[in-house]
C-alpha cells in the first residue's frame, strides 16, 4: 500500500539576517493512509515547516517528500489535500457558504454542486444556519469550523492542520476535537496535525511524532492505542500512558540538548 | 444650539450606525453641518464688508486684510445678482449663470474623461506592479515623481504632441483630448498607489491558502487581491476625482482650450474691475463642479458597498 505521506532524509535550512538556521534535519517519516498523526515539539522545532513541506508551501533544502505516491508539488496541483491554519483565514467579503465554496469555485465545480457540497459541509460542522452570514459575525470557534469545512470541501484524502484549535478556549477546543474525530470517522481521511498540546495530540492521534528543536529532528514516534475516542477516553489509563510517553520523549530530548549546550 | 446638541446626542445613541436609517441620519447631519459652515463663511464675509476698514489693514506696508470695498469684495447678493445678468449686452445673449453652468458641464465631462482614463491607467499600473516585482521597482518611484512635475509644464507638451496626431483619417486630435489626458495625468497617481497598496493588503494565510488550492495567478488576482484592494481603491478614486477636476481646470487654462470653467475663470478675472461679481460666480461654478464630482464617487462607494454586502 502506498503510504499517504512519505518523507525521506528531509533537510531544511533558512538563511536569515542572523545567519543560517537549520530548521529540519534528517527527517524520515512514513504515514499510513487513514492515520491521524500529530507533530509535537517545542516552538522552533520546525513542526509547522514540516507540515508546509508536505503541503508544498515550503520547499525542503534536500530530501524527498511524497504525498499519495506523487511529489508534493504534483499532489498540491492535484488538490490532494485540504489545509487549515491556526487562524481561520476566511475572506471577509464572502459569506460563510461562499468561503466554503471557494476551493470548489477555483477548480471549476458548477454552482449547484458547490451549493450542495457547502450545505452538506456546514451541516457537518454544525453551522447550517449560518451559511449566509459574514465571517465577522461569527465567533472564533465558529470561524475555525468554517475553515475546517472549507478544508474538507474537495473530500481530500489528506488533511493538513496547523494548530487549528490553538486560538480557542479549552471548552470550545475539546468540542472541536470531538467534532474533528467524528468527521474523520465519516470521511476516513488521513490527518497530519501540528499542535503543542500533549493532551490534544494523544487524544486525537494514532501516532504522535515528537520533535526537538535546533535542528528540528524526530525524537520518537509514540503509538497511541485508545480503546475509544469519546469523552471517556480522556480518563482512560491508556490516555495517561500516552501522555507520559510523549512527555518523557519531549523532556528526554530537551535535557540532552541542554547538556549538549554545556560543552 | 440645544436642538443641535440633542440631535447629535440622539444619533450618538443610535444602535447601529451601519443600518440604512442610521446612515441616512448621519448623512443628513453631515450635509447640515457643511451647509452651516458655508453660511458662517458668508456671514463673516458680509460682516467684514460692512464693518471692515475700507483701505484694508496693512502691517509694515504689507496688506494682510483686504479692502472692504465692493470692487475687492463683492457682496453675496451682488454675486447672485450677477448670475442673472447677460454676459454681453446683446439681445439674446446668455446670462452669466448659463455661461457658468455650461462651462462647468464642459469641464465636468473632460474631468470625468480624465478620471476614467487615469483610473484605468492607475489600476493597470498597480496590477502590473503587483504582478512583477521588477516593474514595481522600476516604475513606482516615477509614479510618485510624476506628480512633482507641474501641470503647466506638461500641458503645452501634451497639446503640442496631440496636435500632430491624426487619430483616424476623419478624426484629428481635439483640444479637449489634451485636457482629458492632462487631467488623467493627475488622476492616475492616487489610483495606482492606492490600488497597489490594496493588492498587497492580503494576509499570509490567505495567500498560502490560494497556493494550497493551486490557484492560478489570475484567480488569485480576481478572487483575492482585487476584492481585498477595494477598501483602498474607493478612497483613491475619490482623491483622483478631485485631482481630475483640478487637472482639467488647469489644463484648460494652460492649453487655452475653450468651453470649460477654467477658461471662464480666466475671462471673468480679466473683467474683475468692471464686473467683480463674475469671477466669484465662476468660482462658485468650479466649487459646485468639485462637489458634483465627489458626489459621483460617493455613489460609486455606495454601489461597491452594496455589491460587497450581497456577496
Amino acid at each position: 500500500m502506498t503510504p499517504a505521506v512519505r518523507i525521506e532524509n528531509l533537510d531544511m535550512r533558512f538563511s536569515t539576517d542572523r545567519g543560517e538556521v537549520h530548521a529540519l534535519s534528517g527527517i524520515d517519516l512514513s504515514i499510513e493512509p487513514g492515520a491521524f498523526v500529530s507533530l509535537i515539539g517545542p516552538s522552533g522545532c520546525g513542526k509547522s515547516t514540516l507540515l508546509r513541506c508536505i503541503g508544498n508551501l515550503a520547499t525542503p533544502t534536500s530530501g524527498r517528500v511524497q504525498v499519495g505516491g506523487r511529489t508534493a508539488h504534483e499532489a498540491r496541483l492535484a488538490h490532494h489535500y485540504g489545509i487549515a491554519f491556526q487562524q481561520a483565514g476566511l475572506l471577509e467579503w464572502r459569506s460563510v457558504q461562499r468561503n466554503v465554496e471557494l476551493p470548489l469555485e477555483l477548480h471549476g465545480v458548477g454552482k449547484r454542486e458547490r451549493a450542495e457540497r457547502a450545505a452538506h459541509l456546514l451541516e457537518l460542522v454544525g453551522l447550517a444556519d449560518f451559511a449566509r452570514m459574514r465571517p465577522s459575525e461569527l465567533s472564533g470557534g465558529m470561524q475555525q469550523r468554517v475553515a475546517i469545512a472549507r478544508s474538507l470541501a474537495e473530500e481530500p484524502p489528506l488533511l493538513l492542520m496547523d494548530e487549528p484549535f490553538g486560538a480557542l478556549d479549552e471548552m470550545t477546543r475539546e468540542r472541536m476535537q470531538a467534532e474533528l474525530l467524528a468527521i474523520r470517522e465519516r470521511t476516513g481521511t488521513t490527518v497530519v496535525f501540528v499542535t503543542h498540546s500533549i493532551a490534544e495530540a494523544v487524544f486525537l492521534s494514532t501516532q504522535v511524532v515528537v520533535m526537538s528543536a535546533r535542528p528540528g529532528r524526530i525524537v520518537r514516534i509514540v503509538d497511541v492505542d485508545l480503546p475509544s475516542r469519546d469523552e471517556d477516553a480522556r480518563e482512560h489509563p491508556q490516555f495517561f500512558a500516552g501522555i507520559t510517553a510523549v512527555r518523557e520523549a519531549l523532556r528526554g530530548r530537551t535535557s540532552a540538548a541542554l547538556h549538549g549546550d554545556d560543552r | 444650539m440645544t436642538e443641535l446638541l440633542a440631535t447629535a446626542r440622539a444619533s450618538a445613541d443610535a444602535p447601529v450606525p451601519g443600518r440604512p436609517a442610521g446612515r441616512l441620519v448621519t448623512g443628513l447631519r453631515r450635509t447640515g453641518m457643511a451647509l452651516i459652515g458655508v453660511v458662517v463663511l458668508l456671514v463673516v464675509w458680509e460682516l467684514y464688508r460692512a464693518f471692515g476698514p475700507v483701505a484694508g489693514v496693512e502691517i509694515g506696508g504689507q496688506r494682510v486684510l483686504p479692502r472692504a470695498d465692493p470692487r475687492s469684495m463683492p457682496g453675496v447678493l451682488e454675486v447672485l445678482r450677477t448670475l442673472t445678468q447677460q454676459e454681453v449686452q446683446v439681445q439674446g445673449s446668455r446670462t452669466v449663470a448659463e455661461a457658468v453652468l455650461a462651462s462647468s458641464w464642459g469641464t465636468l465631462r473632460m474631468a470625468v474623461g480624465g478620471w476614467l482614463l487615469g483610473g484605468l491607467v492607475g489600476i493597470a499600473l498597480a496590477v502590473a506592479m503587483q504582478r512583477f516585482r521588477l516593474v514595481e521597482r522600476g516604475l513606482l518611484p516615477y509614479v510618485v515623481l510624476s506628480q512633482t512635475v507641474p501641470v503647466i509644464a506638461i500641458a503645452p507638451l501634451v497639446a503640442g504632441w496631440g496636435g500632430r496626431l491624426q487619430l483616424t483619417p476623419t478624426l484629428a486630435w481635439q483640444p479637449w483630448m489634451s485636457v482629458v489626458v492632462i487631467s488623467a495625468y493627475l488622476a492616475f497617481c492616487p489610483v495606482a498607489l492606492g490600488m497597489l497598496r490594496g493588492l498587497h493588503a492580503t494576509t499570509d494565510i490567505s495567500r498560502e491558502l490560494f497556493t494550497s488550492f493551486a490557484a492560478t495567478q489570475r484567480q488569485t488576482l480576481i478572487r483575492l487581491r482585487v476584492p481585498a484592494s477595494l477598501p483602498f481603491l474607493v478612497p483613491a478614486l475619490r482623491l483622483a476625482a478631485a485631482q481630475a477636476v483640478v487637472g482639467a481646470i488647469v489644463a484648460e487654462i494652460s492649453t487655452g482650450t475653450r468651453g470649460g470653467i477654467g477658461r471662464l475663470i480666466l475671462e471673468y478675472a480679466q473683467q474683475a474691475t468692471s464686473a467683480p461679481g463674475r469671477l466669484y460666480a465662476a468660482i462658485l461654478g468650479a466649487a459646485l463642479l468639485g462637489l458634483l464630482a465627489s458626489a459621483l464617487v460617493s455613489l460609486l462607494d455606495v454601489l461597491v458597498l452594496r455589491r460587497g454586502g450581497q456577496r
